[in-house]
């Protein structure tokens, strides 16, 4: 391989994450260094939580072969809905949100029965969902605003001033239970792969240049560390941050290491050929649309926790931040290609522009233009790259 | 030899991609009038070769001349080249399956003005060109309620209407049954008295024989020989002899010591119905057995039901209003999905591994291990290490060439993929292997490895069922022959019974039956 070929395929294999330095950098340019300052950096989290974890899910329906979930944004509408009526009626608040993912997961079974075993296309199937619930949100509150009031619920899931996981420490001007969890990140990181390095050379199984490993795990720990110093010079680990690692790891794992992941790449990719490698492609259609269900009621959680309140008009939008993630992260319109950390990055690029946009008062309705565009420009990057390849 | 006489010639062309010379200073010169055939292994770059003369590949991503009808051409783009009339038809069928004959055939063509297709004059040049090639449907016929053959020659028809002066084919009998491509053979014999060019790319040698005046052999990218008719050998062997660069002494791998068994798969009176035509019946009362370490073949002609038969029986896979019984090993069983066949000891190795066999966009490591995914995961967790040390345990086994098993399968050669895709069969670790046409469209190399495997598995005392439409594969390999035909059985013999002349009777007798049931 000459050394241009390797440029060029280092340049592929780590485009988004090249373009999320490269945006960052030009805001950072644009806003004097605003947007890396550490109450932006907080924001950038909380306030795109609800994407991470639509964009999660979706990217799950995405593999079974570019199927998207239009229903999303009335779901965690009506999700946001239900638990404010509950909490309203002084239900328990944990009991409320059990009920509010058990009301996710159900709309979600009830999708994915139509897509899975009938064969309602998941277009069809996710836009009627769209209404439906987007419908029921209104009737149930009426067409009014219905405020969450329980503090301890907004607080858990990362809403209201004090949404911040306690500094135990008790640091004075910087939180020290942040950068604690910082470091023990990249420990465990450095340990795992270290370990896979050696049992992976010792049983001769090929391993991947060394210096490729070192480059990697350097420029990891160097951001974790950068980023929680930034979190912790401000109020610590927002609550937010939590619910989202969680699920990040929680499905990178089923993504890459379980046989349900593998079976959706499976789909994705052939779905004649998996069949016949005796696997029910019906139920991996409903676990993709089921688990939709579930992640998009933790983001109804997330929202009327950020917000405080449930309003029929929550959640517009949300299907297509999810969708818009997924793309511009790499995963491919015709299923099969994807990863979790991709989506993530994807997300993440949507929402430092956002932000940075917002900080350099660019106007909302140009804003929405310049997403358009970079949504466009993703796909486009994706697809001419791979007709070169091939 | 004059220049005049000579339609074409491609002088040096080299053409590189990244990291591979696909051709190295190729030099191709075809006869006006004649029936040019190209032949060599997979990959030894003929379809490269014919992309570089369509103007697929523009020129300027490769070096050396093409010099058409006396004047050095530049082509672009494939329009380009089909103004002149070089016209390339595709081994993919490349028609649309909603739109009629007629539609199709001017595709991109179309009659009259730009903003008004003139449908009349459409449908009457379609009507022309149907004659020429012997079709008597409606040009308004849909494409898709033609047959695969009848399609291959609308295709040749769609090609006429551009005026080919060359026409290219590449593989053009490669989903034809015997009958069909005899025709279409014949139809190119009927064009060269009419004074067109043909250039035909096949792995099939006797028909090579049987049309080319000139045969030209490529190798890894280099032209090696050109045989004439008349002035060289063209027997099958002296053709093989030049794409492999050796002599292949036997064709067949010999077993040795195999000793067959007790029956480990008996099927008894099995009937299918189509999945969409209820009423029609596909299998018809067929019954059958294999023994253990037997390899046991199905000839017949294409649409003889032998898929059918095999994917009804793994697991329902097609059909409905399925009836029958299933002996495994003297059992019987009832198998409702693909799982159910697998865990019952049955395997089904696809006919079309692209289509159904292999996930391409994926490494042989996942496509190894997908039918087997216990083997290599406790309580749905993946063991990636072990993952990666089955599938370089079978690349090694299997001998498939990848520089990594990380390799997504897309990338290989047919050969290759072929292989990859007996490794997923053979880590499901099956009793009974169903291996439907396994040596289609790839090498003579792969496919005599293609028939250790074979032997490998028979004498670890598996069962082979072999179905392929090559006969002489299924008259080496197989230990008994079964011959379907309108989805019955309409013969057996055994190794030393059998004959090419004996099956094809057996297969025309029914055709002449069904015939006077008609009359």
């Amino acid at each position: 391989m000459t050394s241009k070929t390797k440029v060029l395929n280092f340049v592929q294999k780590y485009t988004m994450i090249i373009a999320l330095v490269l945006v960052t950098a030009f805001f950072a340019w644009r806003t004097n260094g605003k947007i890396l300052m550490p109450q932006n950096i907080t924001n950038i989290i909380s306030q795109n939580a609800y994407v991470f974890v639509l964009a999660t899910g979706m990217l799950m329906c995405i593999l079974t072969g570019g199927n998207i979930d239009l229903s999303v944004g009335s779901v965690v509408c009506f999700v946001g809905t239900v638990g404010a009526v509950m909490m309203d009626r002084d239900l328990n608040m944990w009991l409320a949100v059990l009920l509010m993912l058990v009301v996710g997961l159900l709309i979600g079974a009830w999708q994915a029965f139509w897509i899975a075993y009938v064969k309602v296309p998941p277009f069809i199937t996710t836009l009627a969902g769209m209404l439906i619930f987007r419908g029921l949100s209104n009737v149930v509150l009426q067409g009014k605003t219905m405020a969450v009031t329980n503090e301890k619920f907004v607080q858990i899931f990362g809403g209201g001033a004090n949404c911040y996981v306690p500094d135990f420490f008790g640091g004075e001007n910087i939180n020290i239970l942040c950068l604690v969890v910082g470091i023990l990140a990249c420990i465990i990181y450095l340990v795992i792969t270290t370990r896979n390095q050696i049992t992976r050379r010792k049983a001769n199984l090929e391993s991947g240049s060394l210096a490729a490993t070192v480059i990697k795990a350097v420029i990891i720990v160097a951001v974790v560390i950068f980023f929680t110093l930034r979190l912790a010079q401000y109020k610590g680990l927002p609550m937010a941050l939590i619910w989202v690692v969680a699920v990040i790891m929680i499905y990178s794992y089923i993504t890459s290491k379980t046989t349900v992941g593998r079976y959706l790449y499976a789909v994705g990719g052939n779905e004649t050929a998996t069949k016949l490698s005796g696997i029910d492609t019906r139920k991996i259609y409903f676990f993709a649309y089921t688990n939709m269900g579930l992640l998009a009621g933790l983001a109804g959680i997330l929202t009327i926790a950020r917000l405080t309140s449930a309003q029929p008009t929550y959640g517009q939008n949300y299907e297509m931040d999810a969708i818009g993630s997924c793309f511009i992260g790499g995963a491919s319109a015709y299923g099969g290609v994807g990863t979790v950390p991709g989506v993530i990055i994807g997300a993440l690029l949507m929402g430092v522009i956002n932000i940075g946009m917002s900080i350099m008062g660019v106007d909302a309705n140009y804003q929405k233009v310049v997403k358009g565009l970079v949504l466009l420009a993703a796909v486009i990057f994706d697809v001419v790259s791979k007709k070169k390849n091939s | 030899m004059s220049e005049s006489d000579n339609i074409l010639e491609m002088r040096g062309i080299t053409k590189e991609f990244p990291g591979v010379k696909a051709l190295d200073n190729v030099n191709f010169v075809v006869r006006r009038g004649s029936i040019h055939a190209l032949v060599g292994e997979n990959g030894a770059g003929k379809s490269t070769l014919m992309n570089v003369l369509s103007g697929l590949y523009p020129y300027g991503s490769y070096t050396g001349d093409i010099v058409y009808e006396g004047e050095v051409c530049k082509f672009f783009k494939i329009k380009d080249s089909e103004e002149k009339g070089i016209v390339i038809i595709h081994q993919e069928l490349a028609l649309v399956p909603y739109m009629t004959i007629g539609e199709n055939m001017f595709l991109g063509n179309e009659r009259g003005k730009k903003f008004a297709i003139d449908w009349d004059k459409t449908h009457a040049e379609a009507t022309k060109y149907l004659k020429i090639v012997g079709l008597t449907d409606s040009s308004k016929t849909l494409i898709k309620d033609i047959g695969v053959g009848k399609q291959q020659m609308v295709e040749i028809a769609k090609a006429l209407a551009k005026n080919a002066r060359l026409l290219i084919l590449d593989e053009p009998t490669s989903s034809l049954n015997e009958a069909d491509s005899k025709a279409l053979l014949d139809l190119l014999l009927e064009f060269k008295k009419q004074g067109l060019t043909s250039i035909i790319i096949s792995h099939k040698i006797n028909e090579v024989s049987y049309v080319a005046d000139d045969i030209t052999i490529i190798r890894d990218g280099k032209t090696i020989e050109t045989l004439v008719k008349g002035v060289d050998d063209l027997s099958e062997e002296r053709i093989i002899r030049g794409m492999v660069g050796r002599e292949i002494e036997d064709r067949f791998p010999k077993r040795y010591g195999v000793s067959i068994g007790e029956p480990a798969l008996e099927v008894e009176d099995w009937n299918v119905y189509h999945p969409i035509y209820a009423e029609k019946k596909v299998i018809d009362h067929v019954s059958f057995h294999v023994n253990k370490g037997e390899v046991v073949g199905f000839a017949g002609l294409m649409g003889a039901g032998r898929t059918e038969l095999a994917m009804s029986i793994f697991g329902r896979s097609y059909g409905r209003d399925i009836s029958g019984k299933i002996r495994i090993h003297g059992k019987e069983v009832t198998l409702h999905s693909p799982r159910q066949a697998i865990d019952a000891g049955l395997a089904y190795v696809t006919e079309d591994r692209k289509g159904s066999g292999l996930i391409l966009t994926n490494p042989i490591t996942i496509n190894t291990t997908l039918a087997n995914m216990k083997g290599v995961s406790n309580r749905g967790v993946i063991d990636r290490d072990k993952e990666l040390s089955v599938a370089e345990k079978y690349r090694q086994k299997l001998n498939t060439k990848t520089p990594s098993v990380r390799q997504n399968v897309g990338k290989l050669s047919g050969g290759n993929q072929q292989k990859v895709l007996l490794s997923k069969w053979m880590y499901a670790d099956p009793d009974i292997l169903i291996l439907d046409e396994p040596t289609r469209g790839i090498d003579v190399g792969a496919k005599y490895e293609i028939y250790c495997i074979i032997n490998d598995l028979v004498a670890e005392g598996k069962s082979v069922i072999m179905i392929s439409s090559e006969m002489p594969e299924v008259l080496g390999m197989c230990d008994r022959i079964y011959v379907l035909a309108e989805g019955r059985i309409v013969g057996e013999f055994g190794r030393e019974e059998a004959s090419q002349e004996k099956i094809m009777a057996s297969i025309l007798s029914v055709d002449l039956a069904e015939k006077e049931k008609e009359i």
